[in-house]
Formats: C-alpha cells, sequence, structure tokens
C-alpha cells in the first residue's frame, strides 16, 4: 500500500518539472507585451496564409487591362497594380508564399546546420577545427545577401532554388549555435554519467546533448524566419526568387519599381506586409529569448 | 603590431576556401557552363570557345591554380560581355561603393550612438521608449523598401532630392553628394537599428555594475559617470559588432545601389548575373568578400587596442 503510494508520488514528480518549465515560459513569456504582439501579428499572418482564398476579394493572379494603377479606393482597398491586379488580394496571397518559402529555407538550414554542429561540437578534433569551422568562417565573410544572390544565380533562379539559396546562407549561423551549445554540455557531469552507464555516441547526442541546445535554436530559427522573409523579397525583387506574375512581396516590390512617380501604393503595400510580417518574428524572437534567459527567471 | 600579423596569418586558411568557392561559381553551374552562359540556341562551336576561354576542359586542380595566379596578379580574367578586363570595371565601380559604404557607416554609427546613449541613461522614459521602437521597426523594414518610401516622399512628392543619377565626385561634387543623399540614409537608418539595441543593452549592463555605483557615489555627475565611464566600457563589444555590420552593409548595398540605379559593385554583380556574366560576378563577389575579411582584420585589431586584455591574453 505504501509502496503504492509512493510510487505514484515519484510519477507525478517525474512528469511535472517538465510541465511546470512548459507553464513557467508561459508565464514569462505572456508577461512581456511586446512578445503577445508578436504573437499576435505571426498568428494573423497564419491565418491570412491559410485562408487567403477566402480573405482575398478577386483572384490574384486575374489581370484586368482597364483597371490598371486605380488608387486605394477606388481600385479596391489597396488599389490596382499596373496590370489591373488587386493589389489587396496579391498582399494577401503573399502572405503564403512568403511564410511557406522562409519556412522551407530555415527548414534546410535547421536540417543541414543543426547536425553538422552537433557532431562538430561532440566529436572536436581536426574535423571540427579545420575543416567544419574554416568553411563557416569563410561562408560568414561572404555578405549573406550576395552569397545567397549567387546561389540562387548559380542553381538558375526561380522561387524554389532562391528558398534553397537562403537556406544555404542561414547554415554557417545553425552550425555556431549549436556547437556552441554543445561545447558546454558535452564536458557536464550527466553527459559522463550517460556515459559511463554505456549509453553509443548517437543515444548521447539526441537524448541528453540536442535537447540542451534546444533553447538558443528556437530563438534563432524564429528570428531567421524573419530574416527569410526580407531574404525572399530581395531576391524576387532583383529577380532571382518568384516570378513577376506570382504574388510574392518581392516580385510586387520589383513590379512596383518602374510606377514610383505615379502609383506609390504598389510599392506601399507590399512592403508594410514585409514589415509588419518580419516585426512579428523579430518580437517573438526577443520574446522567447527573454522568456527562456535564466537570468529573467522569478 | 605582432598582434595583426598574427591576425593576418589566421585569415589565410580563410582566404583560401573564399577563393575555392569563389572560383567553384562558374563549374558549379548545373548541366554545362558554356549552354547556361551563351543560351541554349547557340552553336556547339560558340560552346566549345566558351569552354576553351574559360579553360573549363582543363583539369580543375589546373583550372584552379591558373585562376589563383591571375587573381594574385591582380588579373581577374575579362568579362564574358565586352571583353574588358574584370578589374578594370571593377575598379571603376568601387568608389561608389566604398562611398556608399563609408557614409551609411557614418550615418548608422551616429545615430547608434546618440539612441543608444540617450535610451540606455534615461531607461523607461518616452525618449528610450521611441528610440527602442524605431530601433525595433528600423530591423524589420528591408531597407530597399524603406529607399523606395524616401525616393516617393523626398524626389517624388516633396522634390528635395533626386531620386538617380549619379556622378563622380570629382567632376560634381554638389550632385554626388545630393544623389547620395537618400541611399545613404536608407541603408544607413536600417543599419543603426541593430547597433541601437545592441549599445543600449550593453550600456545597461554597464550602468547596472559596482563601478558606476562607485562613480555615483563619489558625487560625479551623471553625464561624467555615463559618459567617461560606462560607454568607455559598453564601446568596446559595440567596435567589434559594427565592424562585423560592414558585411551586411555591404551585401543590403546591392540592393540599395539597384534601388537608387547607382553603379556600385553591388549593381554590377546583380547586372552581371542578368547578363550571365559569371566571370564579372566572380571578380565583384571576390572583391567585395576580401573587403569584409580585411575589415574584420582591421576591427579585430582595434579591437585589441581599444581593451588591451585582448592583446595581453594573446601572447600569452
Amino acid at each position: 500500500m505504501s509502496e503504492a503510494v509512493t510510487a505514484e508520488g515519484s510519477q507525478t514528480q517525474t512528469i511535472r518539472p517538465r510541465e511546470r518549465r512548459l507553464a513557467g515560459f508561459w508565464r514569462r513569456f505572456k508577461r512581456n507585451r511586446l512578445a503577445l504582439v508578436g504573437l499576435v501579428i505571426v498568428g494573423i499572418m497564419l491565418l491570412t496564409a491559410a485562408l487567403a482564398p477566402l480573405i482575398a476579394p478577386s483572384d490574384p493572379q486575374a489581370q484586368d487591362y482597364a483597371l490598371t494603377l486605380q488608387p486605394p479606393g477606388v481600385g479596391g482597398l489597396m488599389g490596382t497594380d499596373s496590370l489591373g491586379g488587386d493589389v489587396f488580394s496579391r498582399v494577401v496571397f503573399g502572405a503564403r508564399i512568403s511564410l511557406i518559402s522562409s519556412l522551407i529555407s530555415v527548414g534546410i538550414a535547421l536540417l543541414i546546420g543543426v547536425p553538422v554542429g552537433l557532431t562538430a561540437g561532440y566529436f572536436r578534433g581536426i574535423w571540427d577545427e579545420w575543416i567544419v569551422m574554416r568553411v563557416v568562417d569563410s561562408l560568414q565573410a561572404f555578405p549573406f545577401l550576395i552569397l545567397a544572390l549567387v546561389i540562387a544565380a548559380i542553381l538558375g533562379g526561380g522561387l524554389g532554388y532562391a528558398m534553397i539559396a537562403i537556406g544555404i546562407g542561414f547554415i554557417p549561423a545553425f552550425v555556431r549555435i549549436t556547437r556552441a551549445q554543445v561545447l558546454t554540455v558535452r564536458s557536464l557531469d550527466y553527459v559522463d554519467a550517460a556515459r559511463a552507464i554505456g549509453t553509443g555516441h548517437v543515444g548521447i547526442m539526441l537524448r541528453h546533448v540536442l535537447p540542451n541546445s534546444l533553447p538558443p535554436l528556437l530563438v534563432q530559427t524564429t528570428l531567421a524566419v524573419g530574416y527569410a522573409i526580407i531574404a525572399e523579397a530581395t531576391l524576387s525583387f532583383l529577380g532571382l526568387g518568384a516570378e513577376p506574375g506570382q504574388p510574392s512581396w518581392g516580385s510586387m516590390l520589383f513590379q512596383a519599381q518602374s510606377y514610383l512617380t505615379t502609383a506609390w501604393w504598389m510599392a506601399f503595400f507590399p512592403g508594410m506586409a514585409i514589415f509588419f510580417a518580419v516585426l512579428g518574428f523579430n518580437l517573438l524572437g526577443d520574446g522567447v529569448r527573454e522568456a527562456l534567459d535564466p537570468r529573467t527567471y522569478d | 603590431m605582432a598582434f595583426l600579423v598574427r591576425r593576418l596569418l589566421l585569415t589565410l586558411p580563410i582566404l583560401f576556401i573564399v577563393s575555392v568557392i569563389c572560383f567553384s561559381m562558374i563549374n558549379l553551374i548545373p548541366g554545362d557552363p558554356a549552354t547556361v552562359i551563351l543560351g541554349p540556341e547557340a552553336t556547339e562551336q560558340a560552346k566549345e570557345q566558351m569552354r576553351n576561354r574559360l579553360n573549363l576542359n582543363d583539369p580543375i586542380p589546373a583550372q584552379y591554380l591558373d585562376w589563383l595566379g591571375g587573381v594574385l596578379r591582380g588579373d581577374l580574367g575579362e568579362s564574358l560581355i565586352d571583353d574588358e578586363p574584370v578589374s578594370t570595371i571593377i575598379l571603376q565601380r568601387l568608389p561608389v561603393t566604398i562611398e556608399l559604404a563609408i557614409g551609411t557607416f557614418l550615418v548608422s554609427l551616429t545615430i547608434a550612438v546618440i539612441a543608444g546613449i540617450l535610451s540606455a541613461s534615461r531607461r523607461g522614459t518616452w525618449v528610450d521608449y521611441v528610440s527602442t521602437g524605431i530601433a525595433l521597426g528600423g530591423i524589420s523594414i528591408p531597407h530597399f523598401w524603406l529607399g523606395m518610401m524616401f525616393i516617393i516622399i523626398f524626389a517624388v512628392s516633396l522634390g528635395w532630392l533626386p531620386a538617380s543619377g549619379y556622378e563622380p565626385f570629382f567632376q560634381n561634387p554638389v550632385a554626388n553628394i545630393t544623389a547620395m543623399i537618400l541611399p545613404v540614409f536608407a541603408t544607413g537608418l536600417r543599419e543603426s537599428a541593430e547597433l541601437t539595441r545592441m549599445l543600449r543593452s550593453s550600456l545597461l549592463e554597464e550602468l547596472g555594475s559596482d563601478y558606476v555605483r562607485t562613480a555615483f557615489s563619489k558625487g560625479l555627475s551623471r553625464r561624467v559617470v555615463v559618459i567617461r565611464h560606462a560607454v568607455r566600457n559598453a564601446l568596446v563589444p559595440f567596435v567589434t559588432a559594427s565592424g562585423l555590420q560592414i558585411a551586411g552593409l555591404l551585401g543590403g548595398l546591392v540592393v540599395t545601389e539597384t534601388v537608387f540605379q547607382l553603379p556600385g559593385l553591388g549593381r554590377l554583380v546583380v547586372d552581371s548575373i542578368e547578363q550571365r556574366d559569371f566571370t564579372t560576378v566572380q571578380g565583384a563577389v571576390l572583391t567585395i568578400t576580401l573587403i569584409v575579411v580585411l575589415v574584420n582584420v582591421l576591427v579585430d585589431t582595434l579591437y585589441a587596442f581599444i581593451d588591451p586584455r585582448i592583446s595581453a591574453s594573446s601572447r600569452g
């Protein structure tokens, strides 16, 4: 009888810390009003992307040559563009392209950067010191946008290649963060303990080292999504991302460039959309960072 | 001096890998590079000529050594469009980008130092909220879009400044500077955002430390404590951060130069990509990256100079 009670008691105790950690994270996170604003903006963006066909009043690819360059009001909420497309509908569908492409590029960077950083930091040695880190240093010597631009150009342009190019551009940052975290964790007692009871390298890396690298990675991922949105828009603006007809915020700005003197709304609204989307992810990332920072624990 | 030499030696592996990456650009083009450069309609003879011209038929290590030998002698090959030496084209474009970069750097530094010091020393007041708000917004704004908005406001509506029309400084200094104001501010405002946040947080950390309390308790004025004690220490990480910013700044200028139609290196990269002039792309990217690496070495040296602990620790 008493045995069962203690068993039950110890069980609840082993579950609790994680729940408490999550609850504590949320409590600290929601105290930060700016972080909540970020969460709301990101939520709105997700909803807009998901419900784009319901929100947009017309087909984003539709063109109406009778209704070109109409200012906001006359030509719908945000006016029409030089081909008679409805700017509002295009901005709404732009959220889709922007979100999907930035998530894919950050996903690519995570998939390659985290394993490389994990193994480099865990095994150290020549591989880490002379190959991985030197390549990372060299890649970071290239200005991010130029690296992405050149990779996209070599691959041949188009949204798909732009995502890959941006993803490759992010890899060094993810390698660095994962590796730095692994270096602090690998020599701790509990890793030694795991090794002592015979856990293999892969088991230690996945079960003990990786979970401890997650908090900074989460912050970096959120901030990287915001930056990927700008990068995608930039490549599309330079003609190496989305096709001009596609409703991407960057290609809308590319199109708007020739009409700055006559149709300000063509440039204004897509840019505001980029601004709010990136702001949302930046606020969210900052909020997550603060909520995870042990110095702000109460 | 010894520090500088050691630091330069440490960059050798980086320079090697950077050169390999730049060299590989043409070889990495999927499929047949000659077809990509000349287009699918090109005759087999023209393609073979292009392959010979780019030495694509040689073994890759031989190609690399050949290319590197040229680079070390300042020979970056010839443009695939008009046969002009790439190094000549780059030297023509370089002053524009350097002028833009210096202008942008000064603008962003000035804004960041003023806004960072004001908001940290008046934490929690409206000055702090306004400047951190602007900094937060600045990080989220694509600066080429800010440039477009500047054109709409200051060039189109108000007519104060030209939207484009670069003239070399020594031919027409006034036209040169008026053409530079909008691009420099559009890029500089954005770059200042990150620096402001960084300076604010490092200054806040200093202001909360013991030596600042000591300085206050000995009766020094707020101004003296902030400027003479705290800012000096807070500037140490700030200098590195602003130096590292150079890479981002040069990358950002690619788009600024496109928006404002300035004939700089960034626009050269974009235009050459469009014309599939890959030797020019290669040369321009190599030049930009070399500048970044050299600036980082200089910043590190400066850093060691400001903070004697660093050169001391590297000596030991």
